[in-house]
């Protein structure tokens, strides 16, 4: 025991006195740590931002498109879509769906009565497509209970309203047969600079107070559902043959997102490992180098230790010890940094989008650093270590 | 039972020509416990090889050594260093003090390959030893910042902080000044003698070498026991006189 924790305590006590060398020695090895750790760190965050990006188009990972188009002129009712779809859910137990469709309907701007194109939902296809409003919030559960409509709208519906946030509350008028005043509850960014004004409405208040339009076809909702990635496959033809058989003369289709992560995540993975593994080749070498001029400076060291009674055995696990303890030492301070870095990080303009779900920091790209660290410590502790017992003693204290 | 033994001891090394070179030849010496012995001769006639091979920092080519009962030779390499910790303590002519280390944190050094409570309370026991050599306020002074003379004194704590069974002092005062370095064999003597080690001292100063009990002389790698007087003269061969001697033993020695 007091073998172990002399060896310890003689190794901090090198490192505590040459500081400036370990400093020099050290800063190659923490740096390959923050690379390994911060790189990986921001691999993830751009993975998830990508998946994110992605999601924001094709709803999370896993989420079914089901849509059964009318074949001939008569389509099923908006109702019996509605029991349809409510059927699946609860058969399946999906736990987020949410019915869609497009379809435009007028809007009375100060400026005049014009179309907006427009998605009616439920409020769980804020959570299936990652929607958070700017400004604003999404819509709730509670939202559909309420007896006048409410709009989440891009920034060009707000300008059309001559308004520039919600502080006002802005009301819209929805036209139609029995025009009703909506209120503005959420405002998201325009998805490209000049895009006209968009606007999202719940598909209750839809079916209350709009005048279905015809230029779009008939009303035919579709159903996003976010279910299990490992059971989506599973599911597919189930749900297409179900729904098949209760929606006759449609045509049933449950589309699978295009999956190409998979590639890019291992793609990414691997450049970070290979800039991790470049940054602690270099900064082991360097290590290697100054704990050689190093051990040969203290020859004479060595040789007063041995007269004191250490073996070699205690001089190599010492010297080794400290290029271990060095390197430990500097695998700490590399996370530090890294956790440093990724906190203050502006992600938004680093990535050029925002992430929703910042993934947790990466414990095990931190561990394998400081593991690689602590390998890299002992593979260079090795050869000083060899050095310094090959010294002669007497040759040693005469140096 | 002596405590430590050289019987016949031959130390030689072979020359990059081949030719081998005898640095101590049939080398007979016993120590016992609490004896102060010197060992004069001129540079290069195997002092310091002789007190290597004492100290077990180098081993005899032929010949026996025996420590309190073992002999060396027998010993492995890793018994060999924990006796060297466990029964000696070293002082050398330049002090081979740690750099960069506190003369606390020097004469605790050694206690970092002791075992129990010697390790434990190591810090505790080192500034004791350096109390007890005069150093008492000078603990966090670093070795730059000592003179030869405090230098020095650290060195004798340093080797005595592990209670040793004996000091082997290769030229002690060889770096100071004569008043310094009489202050320092006196301490040295001082300090063995309170605890009980053997103290052998190898020097060229024959004042020094006569402040120990005995002495001997060290001429081309032979080592004769000598008689020396207070002031530090040969006053007398003993024993068989190597046949390489100049008539005047002074003249050697001086």
């Amino acid at each position: 025991m007091s073998g172990f924790v002399g060896t310890v305590v003689e190794a901090w006590d090198e490192l505590r006195i040459h500081k400036l060398r370990v400093l020099l020695a050290l800063i190659g090895v923490a740096v390959a740590v923050t690379a390994i750790t911060g790189v990986t760190a921001i691999v993830q965050m751009l993975n998830q931002a990508t998946h994110e990006t992605a999601e924001r188009q094709t709803g999370r990972s896993v989420t079914l498109d089901i849509s059964a188009y009318p074949r001939g002129a008569s389509a099923p009712s908006t109702a019996q879509y509605t029991a349809e779809y409510d059927r699946l859910v609860e058969r399946y137990g999906i736990e987020h769906a949410s019915r869609q469709m497009w379809t435009e309907l007028p809007f009375r701007f100060p400026t005049g009565s014009r179309p907006v194109q427009m998605q009616v939902v439920d409020p769980s296809y804020g959570t299936i497509m990652r929607l958070v409003p700017e400004q604003g919030r999404w819509f709730t559960d509670a939202d559909t209970g309420r007896y006048a409509p409410a709009v989440v709208v891009n920034e060009a519906f707000l300008d059309s309203l001559g308004a520039t946030d919600l502080s006002g509350h802005p009301t819209v008028l929805l036209g139609g047969e029995t025009p009703v005043r909506t209120e503005v509850i959420g405002v998201y960014p325009n998805m490209w600079p000049e895009a006209p004004p968009e606007a999202y409405l719940l598909f209750d208040h839809y079916e209350r107070w709009a005048t279905p339009s015809t230029a779009w076809g008939p009303v035919a909702p579709t159903l996003k559902a976010w279910v299990p990635p490992d059971l989506a496959e599973e599911m597919q033809p189930l749900l297409t043959r179900d729904l098949r058989a209760s929606l006759p003369g449609t045509d049933v289709n449950v589309m699978l997102p295009q999956e190409g992560w998979g590639a890019i995540d291992g793609a990414m993975r691997w450049a970070a490992l290979g800039i991790g593994a470049i940054a602690l080749l270099l900064g082991g070498l360097g290590l290697v180098n100054i704990a050689l001029v190093t051990v040969r400076h203290r020859i004479r060291e060595i040789g007063i230790r041995r007269s004191f009674g250490a073996t070699s055995g205690r001089i190599f696990f010492g010297v080794l010890m400290e290029s271990v303890v060095a390197t430990v030492v500097a695998g700490l301070v590399g996370i530090v940094v890294a956790v440093a870095i990724i906190k203050n990080l502006p992600i938004e303009r680093v990535l050029g989008t925002g992430v929703q779900d910042m993934p947790p920091f990466p414990v095990s790209a931190a561990l394998v650093g400081m593991a690689c660290a602590t390998g890299v410590g002992a593979l260079a502790g090795l050869i000083p270590a060899t050095v310094a017992v090959r010294v002669k003693v007497i040759d040693a204290i005469r140096y | 039972m002596s405590l430590l033994e050289l019987t016949d001891v031959t130390r030689s090394v072979r020359l990059p020509d081949d030719r081998v070179l005898e640095i101590l030849r049939g080398i007979t010496l016993s120590v016992d416990a609490g004896e102060h012995v010197s060992v004069v001769g001129r540079s290069g006639t195997g002092k310091s090889t002789l007190l290597n091979i004492l100290g077990l920092l180098d081993a005899p080519t032929a010949g026996e050594y025996v420590l309190e009962g073992t002999s060396v030779a027998r010993l492995s390499g890793r018994a060999r260093a924990r006796r060297r910790g466990d029964d000696f303590g070293f002082v050398f002519q330049q002090f081979n003090l740690l750099p960069g280390r506190t003369a606390l944190e020097n004469v605790a050094a050694p206690l970092l390959y002791a075992r129990g409570r010697q390790f434990w309370r190591r810090t505790r026991l080192a500034a004791e030893m350096l109390e007890r050599v005069g150093l008492g306020d000078r603990l966090e002074e670093k070795p730059e910042k000592l003179s030869g003379g405090e230098q020095q004194r650290v060195a004798i704590a340093r080797a005595l902080v592990r209670r040793p069974r004996v000091i082997l002092a290769d030229e002690p005062t060889g770096a100071l000044d004569v008043d310094t370095g009489g202050e320092i064999m006196e301490l040295l003597d001082e300090i063995a003698s309170e605890s009980g080690a053997a103290l052998i001292a190898i020097t060229h100063d024959l004042a020094v070498a006569a402040r120990a009990q005995r002495h001997y002389r060290l001429a081309d790698g032979v080592l004769v026991p000598i008689r020396l007087n207070a002031p530090g003269r040969v006053t007398e061969w003993v024993g068989d006189v190597p046949t390489d001697r100049p008539d005047d033993a002074t003249a050697v020695l001086a």
